[in-house]
C-alpha cells in the first residue's frame, strides 16, 4: 500500500515562506471537489510555521517548522466529526469532505495541531490535504514544490526504498507530540530544536583572559556523561536536554577545574566562565 | 507543466521574485508555480572534495513571487484614471490638501485633456526643466516595460529634469571601496566569478558580514542560492555572522554571531587587522606584490599616526565585542582560507548605509587583500552569485536601455548599441551632466528650498572621478521645478527623513503632481492626477530572470541557470488600466511624438521581437519555438573553464574574467591587460591615490581608511540620552522593495513581516530585546510608537534576542503611509520607519543615504 507521508528537517528550514504562500495561491479562490472547497483569501493557514527561539543575546538558536495537517492515523478529528464527514483515504490522507462537515466547527478544536481552520462564510472546517488533487494528477504538493532547501520531502511510507523511509531511518525523525497519542504521518528531523533545552557557555583562561580552546566539557545528569571539547571561541554547548538537574564540569591540564550545577528550566547560556590557573 | 484543471491555459512570466508558470482559466489567474525545468535543459556538475554538486530542475522562486496573484488581485489596485476632488487646474489647486482628499474617477480622455494641458502649460510659463520625474526602482519586470526602456524612452523625448537615484544598496562600496580598488563600473563590488566553484573546492571558512543572503538573494535570484549554502555546511565549511541582526542566513548556518554596535563594525574590522599584524597572520607577499599604501595604513592600525593602536581591546569599547573574541576570530580567519560576505551581493550591507559606512566598506576590501584576494578559496563572496555561466551568449539586462537606446542614462548600452533593438535611440537634452538633474534624496529640499549643491550625478558608474563633480540646482539657466510626474509611489517608505516628501508634495510651489501607479498607496496618493499601469502579468515581454545588468554586469549568474523567459500577457489588464506602453502611446500621441515614440507605430509585441533578434537566442532557438516552450535555458561551452574573480590579479597577468571594465578602456597607462586593477597605481591601494588627489584632508573620507565615530550613534552624548535605541532597517526580507508589501498581498500575514493587532490593522514589525522591552513595559505583539524629533511610527513589537540591548530592528520598504492626523505631522501607522531615519549624507563629499546611522526611543502606544 501507498501511505504518503512528510519528512520535515527543521534544521533546513530557512524560514522564506514559500510553502506558507504556495499552500495559499493553491488554494485560494480555487475549489479541489471532491477534496477541499477554496480557502478565503487571508488568515487560513493550511502550511503554518511556528518559531522558536531559545537561549539569550549573544548565544541564541532560531528555529522554523513548517506545520501541515499531520494526516493522523488515529486522527482526533474523525473521532470528532458527525456522518463521516472526516474519513481517511487508504493512502492515509485525512479529508474534511467539505459538503458533509459544513457547520462542523468542533472539528476546530478536536485538533491538538491547530491544523483545522474555520470558513466562517461557508461554516466549514478546513485543512491541508498534502494537495491530494494534485496527487491524484501525478504532481506532488505545493508547499514541496515552493521549497527551496529540500526542507520539505514527500513520499510513501510504506516503501521502505522512499526518500522519507530513508530519512527517517538514518536521521532519527520524530513525530511532533507523540504523547497525544495520533500516530501522524508527518515526521521531523532536529525536532530538538522546537521541543528541547541547551545549555552552553564561554570559558576563559584567568590568566590571559584569552577564550579557552580545547578544554573538555562533560555534563551528568542521573549518573550518565557526556563530553565534548571548546572551540576556538571558547564556547561548549549540550542540546537536545529535557528539563532537570545536570551538573557541567570543565577541565583543562594546568588549571583548576570548575564544576557547574545547573536547574535547566529552560535554555541556558551560563555566559563567560573563568578558569583559575592551578 | 501541470494540466489537471481542464480548460486551464498556461504562460510564462517573470518578476523580480524569479520565473514563474502562471495559470489562467476563464481570463482569471488561478495559480502561479515556480518555472519547471525540463531534464533536456542544459545544466551543470561541479567535482569538489569527492563530491558531485548539481542544481535542481526547478527555478527556486521567492515566496512573494508565490503570492504574485494575491498582488495582482490586490485590494489597492488603481482600476481607473482618477482626479483629486478638490484639484481644479483652471482655478483652485489646493495644493495642501494632498494626501488628505479622496479621489473621483474619470475618463482617460479627461486624464489626459488635463495631463497634456498642464504639460503644455508648464512649458509655456516656465521652459525646459520644469517638469521633475523619476520612477521607483521597480514598477514591473521585463525588458521593454521597465523603467531604463518605455519610461526612459518617453521622458527623453518629452524632456524632463531626472531625479538621479542614489546607489541605494551601494553606497559605502560606491562612494568608498572604489577609491581602493576601482570597480567602478560596479559602484565598486566586485564580481562573483566562478567563485562558487572556487568555494566548494578551496575555502575553509565563510565570515558573513552584514549580509544576509536567504532573504537578499543578491538580487532577483528568489530561493537559487539556498541550496548552495547546504553544499557548503554539507563540506563542513565553517561560517561566522558579524551583524547587529540574527538573521535569517544566520539561523540555519551560524557558527559563531557577533553583534557589533552598530556603525562600530570598521573599529572591529581595525581590529581584526590588529591581530593580523601584531601576530604575523597575514599574506605579506601579496600585500607588497599586490597592494599599495600599506605602510601607512599599517602606521593608523598600530596607533603610530595617532597615539591609540586599534587592539581589539580598544574596538570592544566601541563595538561591545569582547576583546578576546575579536582576537580568536582574526586568528581563526588568518589560519583559514576565508570567504569574506561583504553584504548579500559579494558587497551591499547595510554596514554600507551608516555614517561613514564609506569606511567600513574600504576596510572589507582591506582585509580580504590582507588574506590574498583572488588566491584560491579566498575572496569576497556572498554564496547569491558565481555559479558557472556562459558570458558569451548575450541577452540584455533591464539597465542595457532596452527600446530607449538611452546611453547616458542606462548602464552598459555599449552591449546591445549595435544589435539594433531601437532603430532611433533617444536621450535627453536636459537630463545629461550639462544640463539639469537632481539627485532624488534632494528632492525635498530642491523644491522647498532651493538653491542646492551635492557632489556625483546617480550612479557614478563611467568612472571614480564621476563622483567628485559637483552640480547645483536650479542649474544656470534653467527653471525651477514646478511639474512633478511621479511613476510608482515608494519613497516615503524608501528614502529618509520621509516627512520631508510629505511637506514637499503639500508645498504650494509644486503646482502639478501626476503619479503613474499600479496602486494607491504612499506617494500616489498626494497626486493631483492617477494614471492606472498594470502589473507585467498583463502586458507582453520578454527578460532574464535576474539579469539587470548595468552596474551589476552578469548579474544572472545568481541564478542557478541562465533562465531567459518569454514574459507572456496571461490576462487582460484590470479595469481601465494599462501598460506603461500604452499609456505613453496615448500621451505621445495627443502631444504628436507618437511615431518618433514608437519607431513608427511599433507594438509591444514587435519591441519583444526586436528583443529577441537583437539577443543571441536566435542561433539556439526559433522565435516559434520560443513562444511555444516560453523560456530558454542557456548552455555551457563545451570547453567551460572556470575564471575565478581577481584570480588573475592575484597572479598578476592578464585579466581573464568576462568582466567588463572601464568605460572607455583601462585607467591611464595602466591597460587591465597587464595585471592592473582600475585603481591609479592598478593596485589594491591602502592609501587611496584618487582620494589623495580630490582632498588629502578630507577627514570624513581620508586617502588612509580609518574607524570614524557615526554622527549619529553612541557617541552623540546629547541626542543619544533622549534616543538611547540604535535602530537598523535593512532592506526588507518578504518584498522586494515596497512590491509585496501591504496591498492585500499575502505577504502581510507572515509574522516577520506584519503582525495583525487587536484593532484588526496589520502592522509592521519592529524587534526588540527583552531587557529594553521590559523596561518599557513592552510585550511581544503590543503596539509601539517609535520616535525622534524627526517622526513617529506606530509599530508591532517583536520581543527577541535576535537583537542586543541598545538595538532595534525593522525593515525598510513599508508601502503604506497612513498618519492618523495630518500628513507630514502626525504618526505614521503603516509602517514607514524611514520617516524617523536620516537624511544626512554619508559623509560630507559622499552624498549617499545613511539610514543605519538613527536613533529612536520607544513607548507602548496606549490609545
Amino acid at each position: 500500500m501507498t501511505r504518503w507521508g512528510f519528512v520535515i528537517d527543521i534544521s533546513k528550514c530557512n524560514a522564506c515562506y514559500c510553502c506558507f504562500t504556495a499552500c495559499k495561491d493553491e488554494h485560494w479562490d480555487n475549489d479541489y471537489p471532491p477534496y477541499t472547497a477554496s480557502q478565503p483569501k487571508y488568515e487560513q493557514f493550511w502550511m503554518n510555521l511556528a518559531r522558536n527561539e531559545r537561549g539569550k543575546y549573544p548565544y541564541i538558536k532560531v528555529a522554523y517548522m513548517p506545520v501541515p495537517c499531520m494526516q493522523c492515523a488515529d486522527a482526533p478529528c474523525i473521532k470528532a466529526t458527525r456522518d463521516g464527514a472526516v474519513y481517511k483515504r487508504p493512502d492515509g490522507i485525512v479529508v474534511i469532505d467539505p459538503q458533509k462537515a459544513v457547520g462542523q466547527e468542533q472539528l476546530v478544536k478536536s485538533c491538538p495541531y491547530g491544523a483545522i481552520f474555520w470558513n466562517e462564510e461557508k461554516k466549514l472546517p478546513q485543512k491541508c490535504t498534502f494537495c491530494v488533487h494534485r496527487l491524484e494528477a501525478g504532481e506532488i504538493p505545493r508547499c514541496v514544490q515552493a521549497c527551496p532547501s529540500g526542507c520539505i520531502v514527500f513520499g510513501d511510507l510504506d516503501d521502505p526504498q522512499s526518500d522519507v523511509s530513508k530519512l527517517i531511518k538514518s536521521a532519527n525523525a520524530e513525530v511532533f507530540h507523540p504523547e497525544w497519542k495520533t500516530s501522524p504521518n508527518v515526521y521531523y528531523i532536529d525536532l530538538h530544536k522546537m521541543t528541547k533545552y541547551f545549555v552552553a557557555g564561554a570559558v576563559v583562561y584567568g590568566d590571559t583572559d584569552e577564550c579557552a580552546e580545547g578544554v573538555t566539557a562533560t555534563l551528568t545528569a542521573d549518573g550518565r556523561s557526556v563530553k565534548t571539547t571548546t572551540n576556538n571561541y571558547g564556547n561548549f554547548e549540550f542540546d537536545g536536554l529535557d528539563v532537570g538537574k545536570y551538573t557541567v564540569k570543565l577541565e583543562y591540564a594546568g588549571y583548576a577545574p570548575k564544576t557547574i550545577d545547573i536547574d535547566l528550566k529552560t535554555d541556558n547560556y551560563l555566559g563567560d566562565i573563568v578558569l583559575a590557573k592551578a | 507543466m501541470s494540466n489537471n484543471v481542464k480548460g486551464e491555459q498556461v504562460f510564462t512570466n517573470c518578476c523580480t521574485g524569479g520565473p514563474v508558470y502562471v495559470y489562467v482559466k476563464d481570463g482569471k489567474i488561478t495559480r502561479i508555480e515556480p518555472l519547471e525545468l525540463s531534464k533536456d535543459d542544459a545544466t551543470w556538475v561541479i567535482e569538489a572534495r569527492g563530491k558531485k554538486f548539481s542544481p535542481e530542475n526547478r527555478a527556486r522562486v521567492s515566496a512573494y513571487a508565490l503570492a504574485e496573484r494575491s498582488r495582482i488581485y490586490g485590494s489597492s489596485r488603481i482600476l481607473h484614471p482618477l482626479k483629486r476632488v478638490d484639484f481644479d487646474p483652471k482655478g483652485d489647486r489646493k495644493q495642501a490638501n494632498r494626501g488628505k482628499s479622496d479621489y473621483k474617477e474619470i475618463s482617460w480622455d479627461e486624464a489626459l485633456d488635463i495631463l497634456c494641458d498642464e504639460i503644455k502649460r508648464i512649458r509655456v510659463n516656465y521652459g525646459p526643466g520644469a517638469m521633475l520625474s523619476t520612477p521607483s526602482s521597480h514598477h514591473n519586470w521585463g525588458n521593454v516595460g521597465y523603467r531604463h526602456s518605455t519610461y526612459f524612452r518617453f521622458m527623453n523625448i518629452l524632456g524632463y529634469t531626472y531625479a538621479d537615484h542614489n546607489p541605494d544598496s551601494w553606497e559605502g562600496w560606491h562612494w568608498g571601496a572604489m577609491h581602493n580598488w576601482g570597480f567602478s563600473w560596479r559602484l565598486g563590488i566586485p564580481g562573483q566569478y566562478d567563485l562558487l566553484e572556487d568555494a566548494l573546492k578551496n575555502s575553509e571558512m565563510m565570515v558573513f558580514w552584514s549580509s544576509d543572503p536567504s532573504t537578499t538573494s543578491g538580487i532577483y535570484a528568489g530561493q537559487e542560492s539556498a541550496i548552495r549554502r547546504l553544499w557548503l555546511k554539507e563540506l563542513g565549511i565553517k561560517m561566522v555572522f558579524i551583524d547587529p541582526f540574527y538573521n535569517f542566513t544566520a539561523i540555519n548556518f551560524s557558527d559563531k554571531w557577533f553583534a557589533p554596535r552598530p556603525g562600530t563594525d570598521t573599529a572591529m574590522a581595525a581590529a581584526i587587522a590588529y591581530v593580523w599584524i601584531t601576530e604575523d597572520l597575514y599574506d605579506k607577499d601579496y600585500i607588497k606584490s599586490r597592494t599599495y599604501g600599506f605602510d601607512k595604513w599599517r602606521d593608523y592600525i598600530l596607533g603610530k599616526e595617532d597615539d591609540t593602536p586599534k587592539t581589539p581591546e580598544w574596538a570592544e569599547k566601541e563595538s561591545l565585542i569582547p576583546a578576546r573574541e575579536i582576537r580568536a576570530l582574526a586568528r581563526e580567519w588568518g589560519k583559514k582560507k576565508t570567504m569574506l560576505a561583504a553584504g548579500g551581493l559579494g558587497g551591499w550591507g547595510g554596514a554600507c548605509r551608516t555614517a561613514y559606512g564609506t569606511e567600513w566598506a574600504r576596510m572589507m576590501v582591506l582585509l580580504a587583500a590582507m588574506q590574498g584576494l583572488g588566491k584560491p578559496g579566498s575572496n569576497i563572496w556572498s554564496t547569491t552569485g558565481g555559479v558557472p555561466f556562459n558570458a558569451d551568449f548575450v541577452f540584455p539586462g533591464y539597465a542595457e536601455g532596452g527600446i530607449s537606446g538611452d546611453p547616458a542614462n542606462s548602464a552598459a548600452h555599449f552591449q546591445m548599441i549595435s544589435r539594433g533593438v531601437t532603430m532611433h535611440p533617444v536621450s535627453s537634452a536636459i537630463n545629461n551632466p550639462g544640463g539639469q538633474h537632481i539627485p532624488r534624496i534632494l528632492v525635498p529640499e530642491c523644491i522647498m528650498n532651493p538653491p542646492q549643491e551635492w557632489r556625483g550625478k546617480g550612479f557614478c558608474g563611467n568612472s571614480t572621478e564621476t563622483q567628485f563633480m559637483k552640480y547645483k540646482y536650479p542649474e544656470d539657466g534653467f527653471s525651477e521645478l514646478k511639474m512633478f510626474w511621479r511613476y510608482g509611489g515608494a519613497y516615503i517608505g524608501t528614502m529618509n527623513n520621509t516627512n520631508r516628501w510629505v511637506r514637499m508634495y503639500r508645498s504650494p510651489g509644486l503646482e502639478f503632481v501626476v503619479n503613474q501607479s499600479i496602486y494607491l498607496e504612499g506617494e500616489a496618493k498626494f497626486a493631483d492626477l492617477i494614471l492606472p499601469a498594470c502589473t507585467n502579468f498583463e502586458r507582453l515581454d520578454i527578460s532574464e530572470a535576474a539579469n539587470c545588468s548595468g552596474y551589476i554586469p552578469h548579474s544572472s549568474y545568481g541564478t542557478n541557470r541562465r533562465m531567459i523567459i518569454l514574459q507572456k500577457k496571461c490576462i487582460e489588464p484590470l479595469g481601465e488600466s494599462k501598460s506603461d506602453y500604452e499609456i505613453f502611446c496615448m500621451v505621445a500621441r495627443r502631444l504628436g511624438f507618437y511615431e518618433k515614440f514608437t519607431e513608427g507605430g511599433l507594438t509591444e509585441e514587435d519591441w519583444v521581437k526586436r528583443v529577441f533578434n537583437a539577443s543571441d537566442l536566435p542561433k539556439y532557438i526559433s522565435w516559434e519555438e520560443f513562444e511555444k516552450k516560453g523560456y530558454f535555458v542557456v548552455p555551457l561551452p563545451k570547453d567551460y573553464k572556470p575564471t575565478p574573480t581577481l584570480r588573475w590579479f592575484a597572479e598578476n597577468r592578464k585579466k581573464d574574467t568576462p568582466d567588463w571594465g572601464p568605460i572607455g578602456g583601462a585607467t591611464q597607462g595602466l591597460p587591465d591587460s597587464e595585471g592592473y586593477i582600475d585603481t591609479q597605481t592598478g593596485l589594491i591601494e591602502f592609501e587611496s591615490q584618487s582620494l589623495k588627489r580630490f582632498d588629502p584632508n578630507d577627514e570624513e573620507r581620508p586617502p588612509v581608511t580609518k574607524y570614524i565615530p557615526s554622527w549619529e550613534g553612541h557617541h552623540t552624548k546629547e541626542l543619544y540620552s533622549k534616543y538611547p535605541l540604535q535602530l537598523i532597517s535593512p532592506h526588507p526580507a518578504y518584498s522586494f522593495h515596497t512590491m509585496y508589501d501591504a496591498k492585500g498581498c499575502w505577504i502581510n500575514e507572515i509574522p516577520e513581516h506584519r503582525v495583525k493587532a487587536k484593532d484588526g490593522y496589520y502592522y509592521w514589525v519592529i524587534r526588540i530585546n527583552p531587557m529594553d522591552a521590559k523596561k518599557r513595559d513592552i510585550e511581544e505583539g503590543d503596539i509601539v510608537k517609535a520616535y525622534n524629533d524627526r517622526a513617529t511610527v506606530l509599530l508591532a513589537a517583536q520581543v527577541t534576542e535576535r537583537v542586543p540591548p541598545g538595538v532595534v530592528h525593522s525593515y525598510e520598504s513599508c508601502a503604506i503611509y497612513e498618519p492618523i492626523g495630518e500628513p507630514g505631522e502626525s504618526p505614521d501607522r503603516g509602517g514607514c520607519v524611514n520617516l524617523l531615519t536620516p537624511h544626512r549624507y554619508i559623509s560630507k563629499n559622499a552624498c549617499g543615504q545613511a539610514p543605519n546611522s538613527c536613533l529612536i526611543e520607544i513607548a507602548k502606544w496606549n490609545k
